[in-house]
């Protein structure tokens, strides 16, 4: 296989490096790969994690995306056994019409499957399915060792559970076996209220359980009595309407937008039309892609935040905390008057991960973005981190570009037992940053 | 296109502008046939085309060298019966450098890309039955177009693959004979592999696949591939050559 010499940037744009970048195009390329490369490697998706989980500066980059194919479906069971660099999106234009759907889905289908595993993504309806790992039948895995190893719930059951929001680290991911959902129809039901402030928030999701899919969005520069206002979003699968697939992006952001753009008057401007947007008040029928995905519909989006970049912070809280510590992270944020056009909250469920690092727990999960404006953001970041480690709460690995050891340690008991499980010619920056 | 189920040949059939294109193909309920060298390579991408509602089976065999191309396509058209399409999607980049040295990788680059080939679409055109529509399609690439210093063994065989291809549709032209020069500019593969990508510049396979499918649709004779590169190509065509030879492309 033939290496180039590539600089990668994760989606964040504020963290990028030089890769010996090798693509390989069969499944067998990738094993032998791993057992030539001199240095260690790192299997990277479609690059859309925020932060240096799908980093390995210096090193080895093995780009999975040509590995798309699918390796056996069953439409009568749902049961797709596809290669690890199938993307969601592609994934999604043959299943749909087959009346299947993906059991989770994070907020962008521009992910691959491998990816969306090592990451263990949920989506707006973790309450009622969990993690993408809860649906995971199998797994493909490659070793340095020259092994390839077949992981379940029962043959190589810690492997497996490892590999499950292992971030990459356990070997490198050939393919996945994935129960799918079925679907009557490719629209959804959707259902937006305004919401006064936390207590509303929590109070309506919690009375929400006919709906599968729930997410708020928080106007995050409302303070005092205003703080935590916003739109809850809730959102079911129809049973009329037809299995029509998702079309292209439909606007692209070429270009870097200047960084003045992003401030806090054009923010609340923002925030200001988002919330009064009488046209979405109510009860409507839209089809998967907007609801899914409405960042989709820009290709690029992540320049709109200039050539600096932008972080994100996503936590998860334990449910009783949640309230006390979701405030505290909406104060932090406005006290800093650091704007964010994408605050999402979410009820996070029960239903455990079978993946040994996984993200999310009972409680609720916090997302912002934050326009990379140096010192003062990455101080922000660190509060509304020490207010997360505070409350028993953790950060997303897949959103992180800034978190400390200390707080991923706390956050992740047992990353002690990943380390223990990793390839060892496998690495990351993020791994180097949080655990080496 | 017919609503009848097309039989599909693909000649390079691991080739991930093959594979892209195949899935159309596929997802249209077409019938292929992948013929090229690695059995298992070429039965993960049949595997992947079934999955999608195609029918495809697979040939393992050596498109290059001195195969007996003429018996080759007897027997593959009596076990999976002549083709409407054949898509020639196999070639080498090859190593520019060592083909000046090494002049048996110098005649490797010239016979997969041209010789091999030509001699594929003479068999085959010597065997269809001339009532019967039939779509030639082969890859070439925009480096065909104009002999660079920095490629010029891989751009003479792409290139004499366009002169071949060019002749070939002017002895059918009227005919139910189609002859497709596909040309491609910088397209994220394997081949690829060792090049710098991203830019503008850069399409996917699957955009390549999509293009093929149009240009054989309303049965083109050639098709630049994404469309700009027919206008770059045109501009670096006609500049002076005083001044192209100053310019290191």
């Amino acid at each position: 296989m033939t290496t180039s010499d590539n600089e990668i940037e994760s989606w964040g744009r504020v963290l990028k490096a030089r890769h010996a970048v090798t693509t390989p195009a069969f499944l067998s390329d990738v094993g032998a790969g791993l057992a030539q490369s001199s240095r260690p490697a790192l299997a990277l998706g479609c690059a859309r994690s925020y932060g240096d989980v799908c980093l390995n500066g210096g090193n080895e980059l093995m780009r999975m995306t040509a590995l798309d194919r699918l390796i056996a479906v069953d439409w009568e069971s749902g049961i797709v056994r596809a290669e690890a660099g199938l993307t969601l999106d592609a994934l999604l234009r043959v299943a749909v019409p087959k009346g299947w759907f993906l059991p989770v889905t994070p907020g962008t289908k521009f992910v691959t499957l491998g990816g969306a595993v090592a990451n263990d993504v949920h989506g707006k309806n973790h309450e009622s399915a969990g993690t993408i790992g809860c649906h995971v039948r199998r797994i493909g895995l490659a070793r340095s060792s020259g092994e390839v190893l077949e992981l379940t719930e029962s043959d190589n059951a810690e492997l497996f559970r490892a590999t499950i929001g292992g971030l990459g680290l356990t070997g490198l991911i050939l393919w996945v076996e994935l129960s799918l959902k079925k679907i009557e129809s490719a629209y959804v039901e959707v259902e937006t209220l305004p919401i006064s402030g936390l207590d509303h928030f929590f109070r309506l999701a919690e009375d929400s359980a006919d709906w599968e899919h729930t997410v708020a969005w928080v106007d995050c520069l409302a303070t005092g009595k205003a703080l935590g206002r916003g739109l809850f979003m809730r959102g079911r699968h129809l049973a009329r309407g037809g299995l029509r697939v998702h079309g292209g992006p439909r606007i692209a952001a070429p270009f870097e937008a200047p960084s003045w753009l992003l401030n806090s008057t054009t923010v609340n401007l923002f925030n200001l039309a988002y919330r009064h947007r009488p046209w979405t008040m109510g009860r409507d029928t839209v089809h998967y892609d907007p609801f899914f995905y409405p960042l989709d519909a820009v290709g690029g989006w992540n320049r709109l935040y200039g050539a600096r970049g932008f972080f994100q912070h996503q936590c998860a809280v334990p449910k009783a905390a949640a309230p006390g510590a979701i405030e505290r992270l909406l104060r932090l944020t406005g006290a800093h008057r650091q704007g964010s056009f994408l605050v999402v909250l979410k009820l996070l469920g029960r239903r455990k991960s079978p993946g040994l690092l996984s993200f999310p727990m009972e409680g609720a999960t916090l997302a912002l973005d934050l326009p990379n404006r140096g010192e003062p953001t990455r101080k922000l970041l660190a509060d509304m981190t020490a207010a997360v480690t505070d409350a028993g709460g953790r950060l997303y690995p897949a959103k992180d570009a800034t978190m400390s050891a200390e707080a991923f340690r706390l956050g992740y008991p047992e990353w002690r037992r990943l380390e223990a499980l990793r390839d060892p010619k496998i690495m990351s920056d993020f791994w180097r940053r949080v655990a080496a | 296109m017919s609503a009848v189920a097309r039989n599909v040949w693909i000649l390079g059939g691991t080739s991930a502008i093959a594979q892209a294109y195949a899935r159309r193909k596929a997802a249209e309920g077409g019938k292929l046939l992948l013929v090229g060298r690695n059995e298992d390579h070429l039965k993960a991408n049949a595997a992947d085309l079934a999955a999608r509602g195609g029918a495809a089976a697979v040939e393992t065999l050596d498109l290059t060298g001195a195969a007996d191309r003429a018996a080759a396509v007897g027997k593959l058209a009596a076990q999976f019966g002549f083709p409407d399409e054949v898509l020639v999607a196999y070639g080498i980049l090859g190593e520019q450098e060592r083909a000046l040295g090494d002049l048996a990788h110098a005649a490797e680059v010239i016979d997969v890309n041209f010789i091999s080939v030509a001699l594929w679409l003479l068999a085959l055109c010597a065997r269809r039955d001339p009532a019967r529509p039939l779509t030639l399609a082969a890859i070439g690439s925009v480096a065909g177009d104009r002999g660079r210093g920095r490629n010029f063994i891989y751009g003479a065989a792409k290139g004499g693959l366009d002169r071949f291809l060019e002749g070939l549709a002017h002895a059918h032209a009227g005919t139910s004979l189609h002859v497709l020069r596909i040309k491609p500019g910088f397209v994220d593969t394997a081949m690829t592999a060792a090049m710098k990508k991203g830019g503008p510049l850069w399409a996917s396979p699957d955009r390549v696949a999509a293009d093929i499918d149009k240009a054989v649709a309303r049965r083109a004779a050639v098709v630049y591939t994404p469309w700009f590169w027919r206008w770059i190509m045109l501009v670096i065509r006609l500049l002076p050559r005083p001044l192209f030879n100053r310019l290191k492309i």
